[in-house]
Order: C-alpha cells, then sequence, then structure tokens
C-alpha cells in the first residue's frame, strides 16, 4: 500500500500541475506520463510558458522578488507598489515601454533563488533584485553569474555589491546608515547619553548597530547602554528599556524594523520612560502599520532618503498617484523601488537600447550607463553611483508629528 | 538464486526509481528542455530527500518523535561550509572539497546526536519530542552567536560578540547573525544524487541487520525487548546518530548551494516542514519520503502563478493528499492493483 501512497501523492502533483499550466500559457500541459518518483518532477520541466500574455511586443521585462507575504510583506509590496507606479507612468508616456514582475520571496534566501529562477523563465532582461538584504545577497549570486543586471530598490548590505560588478543599490548600505545616524546625532545635538536596541540575529540591525558605535567612539560620544533582542524573544523589551532607563539615556537608538520597534514605544510609554528615539529606514512604515497608535511613535526621528511630505512636483505626483491607488501614505521603500524604474528609463533610454536585446547585452550597456550617469530621483537628487555599486546620495532626517512624517532640516 | 524477500525487493525497487528519475532529470537538464525553476530546485530537493529519509529512521523506524531535526541539518551546513571554505586554497578541487565537506558534517551532527542523544534518549514519546524542540531551539541561539575567523594564525572563536581579533589578512567564515556569506556553490545536481543514494544503502543496511531488527523491537514494544535482552539505549542510539550524520550531510549540501546561509533558516519550521515530508510519505516507507519531500518542494514553486491565493491552494492540496492517501476505498482499489503493481504504474 506504500507504493500507492507514493503514487497518489505524484498524480495529485500531476494533476496540479497539470492544472496550473493550463491556466498559464493556454492548456500546453502535458504532464504525468513518466515513472513515479519522477512524475513529481519531471512534469515540471515543461518549457517555460513563452511570455506573459498581456506583454505588449517591445517591452523590457523586468523583475525583482520581495517579501510579498510573511512578517516583511510591507517592504516588499510597497517596493512592488512604488515601481509599478513608475511603470504605468513610463508606459503611458510611450517611449520605453516595461513589462514589471515580482515574485515573492518571504523573506528568505532559498525561495528568493527560487522566484529568480522562476523570473528567469518569464523571460527578465533587467532585474530589481531583492528587496530585503539577506536574500538579495542570495539572488546577487545569480545574477552576478547569470549577467543580468540589477538594480535593488532597497537591499541594503554590502554584501549584495560586494565583488559583483553589475549588482547596484537605489538605497544606502547598512554601515553607511549607521554611520550617518551618529554623525547626524552628533551635529544636530540630538542626546548627550545613547542607548542602543538592536537585534542581534538579524544583518541589517547588526551592520547598522557595528557602524554607529564605531562612529559614536569616534566622536567620544556616551552609549550608556547597549542591549539586544533577537528572533523568538522580541515581545517582551522591558529589560532593555529598563537598562537603557537606569543609566538616563535620554536618546534611545533603535536600528531595527518597525514590528519590533512598535512595541518598544507601547512598553516604554506603559513604563513612563520617553526618551528620544532615533531610527532608521526600517522605521519606515510604522505609521501604516495595522493596530499601531501613531500617537506612540510621536516626535519618533529617522533618518531616510525619502520624504513624502516634500512639496516638489515629482514627489507630489508619487504620493498622490499612490494614495490613490493603494490608500496609504508611500513609505521609502515604495520611494525606492519608484526611482529604480526610472532610473533604468534613464539609462536605457541613454544607451539607446532595444527590447529585443539580449539579457547580457542589456547588463554591459547598464553597467557603463550607471556608472557614469547622475540621476535625479525622489529619493535623492545628483545621484551617482560608483563602479562597486554603491549610491551616492545625502540623507533626510524626519520626525513624526501629528502621525505623518515631517522633514527635518 | 535465493529469491528476493519482499523487504529487499521494495529496497531495489527504491533504487531503481531514484536511478531511473536521475538519469531522466539529468537528460533534460543537458539537453535544455528543463525550466530555470526545477534547475534551481534540484539540489535543495536532494537536500531535502535526505532530510526526510534520515528523519524517517527516527520517527518511522526507531518510533521516536523528534521535532528538532532541523538542527542537525543546521550543525551540518555550519560544519560543512566552514571545512569548504578553510580549504579553498588548499584543495582546489570542487567536487572533492565537497567531499570533504560533507564528510565534516556528518561527523559533525553525527557528534551532536551523540551528545544530544545521551540525554535525550533516557526520555520516551511527548517528552523527548519537547526535548528535540528545545536541542533545535539551542542549536539556533549558538549558531546565532558564533563568530569565528579564519586568519594565518588559525581559527578564532567567540560567543556573543565579535572579539575573535582575526587579522585583517584573514576572513570571518562565521558572523553570528549574518551567518555565512560569500559561499562558493560547489553543491551539485550529481553529488545530491549520490548523497540519496548513499543515504538510502545506509538506511536500507541497518534496518535489514540484526541492529536494525533491535531497534524495530524496541518500537513495537520496549518492555518486550528489554525482556529479550537488547540494549535499549545502545540501539537507539544507533540510530538517532545515523539520522543525525545524514541530515548534518543534507545540510551542509543545502547550504553550499546558496552563496549564503544563517542560522534562522534551519528554525523550527523546518523540522515541522520535514516531519511533514515523513509523516505524507507513510512512516518507515523511504521511497515515500523522497517523493513526499520531492512533491512538497516542487508544489509552493507550481502554485506561483496563483499568487495570493498559492498558500490556501497548497494547504488544500496537503489536507486531499492526506484524505485520500487514508481512504480505505481508494487504499482498496490500488490494493487489487497490487500484485500487477508495474504495469498499474504504467498504466499512469
Amino acid at each position: 500500500m506504500k507504493k500507492f501512497t507514493c503514487f497518489l501523492i505524484a498524480l495529485a502533483m500531476v494533476m496540479s500541475l497539470a492544472a496550473c499550466g493550463g491556466s498559464s500559457n493556454g492548456g500546453s500541459s502535458t504532464g504525468g506520463s513518466t515513472t513515479p518518483a519522477a512524475s513529481g518532477g519531471s512534469t515540471a520541466t515543461e518549457p517555460a510558458p513563452d511570455g506573459s500574455t498581456e506583454a505588449a511586443a517591445g517591452a523590457f521585462k523586468i523583475g525583482g522578488t520581495g517579501p510579498l507575504t510573511g512578517g516583511a510583506a510591507i517592504y516588499g509590496n510597497a517596493a512592488k507598489n512604488g515601481a509599478q507606479i513608475a511603470v504605468d507612468e513610463i508606459n503611458a508616456a510611450g517611449g520605453i515601454q516595461f513589462d514589471l514582475r515580482y515574485e515573492d520571496d518571504t523573506h528568505d534566501a532559498e525561495k528568493a533563488v527560487n522566484a529568480y529562477n522562476a523570473l528567469k523563465d518569464w523571460g527578465m532582461q533587467i532585474s530589481l533584485g531583492s528587496v530585503t538584504s539577506k536574500p538579495c545577497e542570495a539572488t546577487s549570486t545569480e545574477t552576478y553569474a547569470d549577467r543580468i543586471f540589477a538594480l535593488t530598490p532597497s537591499a541594503s548590505s554590502t554584501a549584495v555589491i560586494e565583488g559583483k560588478d553589475n549588482q547596484f543599490q537605489m538605497c544606502f548600505t547598512d554601515p553607511n546608515q549607521g554611520t550617518a545616524s551618529a554623525q547626524y546625532i552628533a551635529e544636530q545635538n540630538l542626546g548627550t547619553k545613547i542607548a542602543i536596541i538592536w537585534k542581534n540575529d538579524d544583518v541589517y540591525s547588526k551592520g547598522i548597530h557595528d557602524t554607529f558605535i564605531d562612529e559614536a567612539n569616534a566622536r567620544g560620544m556616551a552609549v550608556v547602554s547597549d542591549t539586544t533582542f533577537a528572533d523568538g524573544n522580541d515581545t517582551d523589551f522591558s529589560v532593555q528599556l529598563s537598562d537603557a532607563q537606569k543609566n538616563g539615556a535620554d536618546l534611545v537608538f533603535l536600528p531595527m524594523y518597525y514590528q519590533p520597534a512598535s512595541l518598544i514605544f507601547a512598553q516604554a510609554n506603559a513604563m513612563g520612560y520617553a526618551p528620544k528615539w532615533f531610527g532608521v529606514d526600517g522605521m519606515d512604515g510604522i505609521l501604516t502599520m495595522e493596530g499601531f497608535d501613531p500617537a506612540l511613535a510621536e516626535g519618533v526621528m529617522l533618518l531616510t532618503p525619502f520624504n513624502a511630505d516634500a512639496t516638489d512636483a515629482k514627489t507630489a505626483n508619487f504620493v498622490q498617484k499612490y494614495q490613490d491607488a493603494f490608500g496609504e501614505i508611500p513609505n521609502q521603500f515604495a520611494a525606492d523601488g519608484y526611482d529604480c524604474v526610472y532610473a533604468y528609463a534613464q539609462a536605457l533610454q541613454a544607451a539607446g537600447a532595444t527590447p529585443d536585446m539580449t539579457a547580457e547585452q542589456l547588463n554591459d550597456l547598464m553597467i557603463a550607463q550607471f556608472t557614469s550617469m547622475t540621476f535625479d530621483g525622489i529619493t535623492g537628487t545628483s545621484m551617482t553611483w560608483d563602479a562597486s555599486g554603491a549610491v551616492s546620495k545625502s540623507p533626510k532626517g524626519m520626525i513624526i508629528q501629528n502621525g505623518a512624517y515631517v522633514g527635518m532640516d | 538464486m535465493k529469491k528476493l524477500t519482499k523487504t529487499s525487493r521494495r529496497n531495489y525497487l527504491t533504487y531503481l526509481i531514484v536511478i531511473a528519475a536521475f538519469v531522466i532529470l539529468q537528460i533534460l537538464r543537458t539537453t535544455g528542455a528543463m525550466s530555470s525553476s526545477l534547475k534551481g530546485m534540484l539540489v535543495p530537493i536532494c537536500a531535502y530527500m535526505v532530510m526526510a529519509a534520515s528523519l524517517n529512521l527516527t520517527v518511522g523506524i526507531l518510533g521516536e518523535l523528534s521535532l528538532g531535526h532541523a538542527g542537525f541539518m543546521s550543525v551540518g551546513a555550519f560544519t560543512g561550509t566552514t571545512v569548504a571554505i578553510a580549504l579553498q586554497d588548499a584543495v582546489p578541487a570542487a567536487p572533492l572539497r565537497l567531499f570533504l565537506a560533507l564528510i565534516a558534517a556528518a561527523v559533525g551532527a553525527a557528534l551532536a546526536g551523540f551528545l544530544i542523544g545521551i540525554p535525550v534518549l533516557r526520555l520516551n514519546g511527548d517528552y523527548l519530542a519537547i526535548v528535540t524542540l528545545a536541542f533545535g531551539e539551542i542549536i539556533k541561539a549558538i549558531f546565532n552567536n558564533l563568530y569565528l575567523g579564519l586568519d594565518s594564525r588559525g581559527l578564532h572563536v567567540s560567543l556573543l560578540a565579535d572579539t575573535t581579533n582575526t587579522a585583517p589578512d584573514g576572513k570571518m567564515i562565521i558572523q553570528g547573525p549574518m551567518g555565512i556569506g560569500g559561499i562558493q556553490k560547489i553543491s551539485t545536481f550529481t553529488a545530491g544524487f549520490l548523497l540519496v543514494m548513499i543515504s538510502l544503502i545506509v538506511i536500507f543496511h541497518l534496518t535489514g541487520s540484526r541492529a536494525g531488527r533491535a531497534i524495530m523491537a524496541i518500537r513495537d514494544n520496549r518492555i518486550a525487548a528489554e525482556s529479550v535482552g537488547v540494549n535499549i539505549t545502545k540501539y537507539k542510539m544507533m540510530a538517532f546518530v545515523t539520522s543525525a550524520a545524514l541530515a548534518g550531510s543534507a545540510g551542509a549540501l543545502f547550504a553550499m548551494n546558496y552563496s549564503t546561509i544563517v542560522a534562522n533558516k534551519f528554525d523550527f519550521n523546518t523540522s515541522i516542514l520535514v516531519l511533514v515530508f515523513v509523516v505524507l510519505g507513510g512512516l518507515g516507507n523511504m521511497l515515500g519520503s523522497l517523493v513526499a519531500a520531492a512533491a512538497l518542494t516542487i508544489l509552493p514553486e507550481a502554485l506561483r502563478q496563483f499568487a495570493d491565493y498559492r498558500m490556501l491552494v497548497y494547504a488544500i492540496v496537503l489536507i486531499l493528499v492526506m484524505l485520500a492517501t487514508n481512504n480505505p476505498t481508494i487504499k482498496a482499489f490500488f490494493g487489487r492493483l497490487k500484485p500487477g503493481s508495474r504495469s498499474g504504474k504504467e498504466a499512469a
């Protein structure tokens, strides 16, 4: 009877695959007549669907992976939505046409590589990398080996671009954020005694923490409390907060994503501890978090390259469109996604690239363009990239006032 | 010639199916008829197959529920990758380096299995399950706080914070929460296939041996087994350590298929995922575990077009498969086909 178990599983697989094949590429599913053990695998080997159906002829296929579900979904969806708005605008204007596709990687390196391979089957020509750092580290190795150019909106770890000539970033690298935060705090005299709470099993948090400490030491700033948490014990912060309070910290630096930060604000509020809060770009998104009282985040400062309150025409237009389409104020990730697509449009235009070029040809053109061009976007003006792939632009200090981000300078 | 027993016939059938699957996939791969999506999944599928088969040894053959199997995978992944990186210059040939890394991973995980086995195997049933669960979490916490650097003066280890003082000419291998980065991708499908075959040979030989019968006797009735003089601890340990060693090599194979690996990957969810492979494939049924591991690794990817609904569809498919495989009518239907099971398969 065990063989039937196997057989049935294989059968179920075949059916599900056949069903999928049917829905996507017009019934070319021919799954199912191989040996039992291989059937699960071999039926999935049908040639990739020959392009998506709605793709206009002569459109550049750009693809990216990001967490569209799970704990980090807010980032993936924001980047995807931002990129989609840019694609719609550019397509409507005529000229260069884009066909955008995002695949879910649930913030996991293994899934990200799977998602990347799915995009490759789809025929992706240029890539938006991955939205979060660790998955992007994995996919950047793939895009590097396959010679597909990638510009990630928000994967900020240095390992993403290190030693890879065709990987570029739209966001700051983590070390830059730590250094810039320490500089900003010192220059603006925001605090004298500083506490740091960080997540010690997270690349992003650790990268920022380490460089922040280095810069703070170099500047002689007093770091009076340095406490950590990790996955699994990220719901109770009373120990870390009382340590900061006991040591008289008047500014708490939170290099982390917004979810644990929201709990920290609530718990500090409950224990009557009200220091200045300083966050980095992962804090962005806290105001749109479900079930979070924005009043708790009042007065929180964060360093982010994008300011949704900016009055210039480009930003205002983007924020308006984003609100109309998705009903919320865009965060920095959305702006990064938007800028990535516009940077591509500018580079492709300047290089005279055509959509019938292969990914490899486009790769060489894009490397030449990105290392030489200057780009004005909504996350910064006069951005340039060096050969390593890191971007050069200036961060903006923001403060949360009356439930909205307001520029500090 | 001696007639083959039913068990060995089934074992040879399993070997045959795995080899046939490998040959078919290899042909598809070299002729370019395979999608990149599946190509990218071949090595992880092999790793998950070994994981499922090895867990089946603990759960199906030994009869103890282990919820920390990903812990052994983690030990193997970190040990194996560290060895591979350390030998990068000394052993330039990638296949040899992979082989050494897999051996090191198996040894490392076996050692972990032995150490954890000493207290754990004194327990039974639910208690054992809970302790293995804790073990998985401990391993995750350790690797999340472990720093390992390599330079001309040798290896440097530190816990909690990076105080290894690795010389500038050296490099950090394990960087706490950032795991291992910059791994050379040396895992290949062929290596994965060989590992699956070796695991099957080890497991089938163990279960077919005198020791294997003792292990199954413990599963079926511990007291009866003890009363006829079976050394419970010894045989339990044998199965547990073998299972851990295989899981360790699977972990190393998995890790070296990606350029980066973090301890959080091998969490409770991964342990449960592997347990699902085993339960779905049938306790004690190796071929079932392999098929379930392959099917459930491919399924989420094959469901990508359902976008947000794919998780729902995945769960529904899982429930349907569970129901179908336990349906008496369907079982009886296939039971009737059993004598001609070969022709039945060809018809499929």
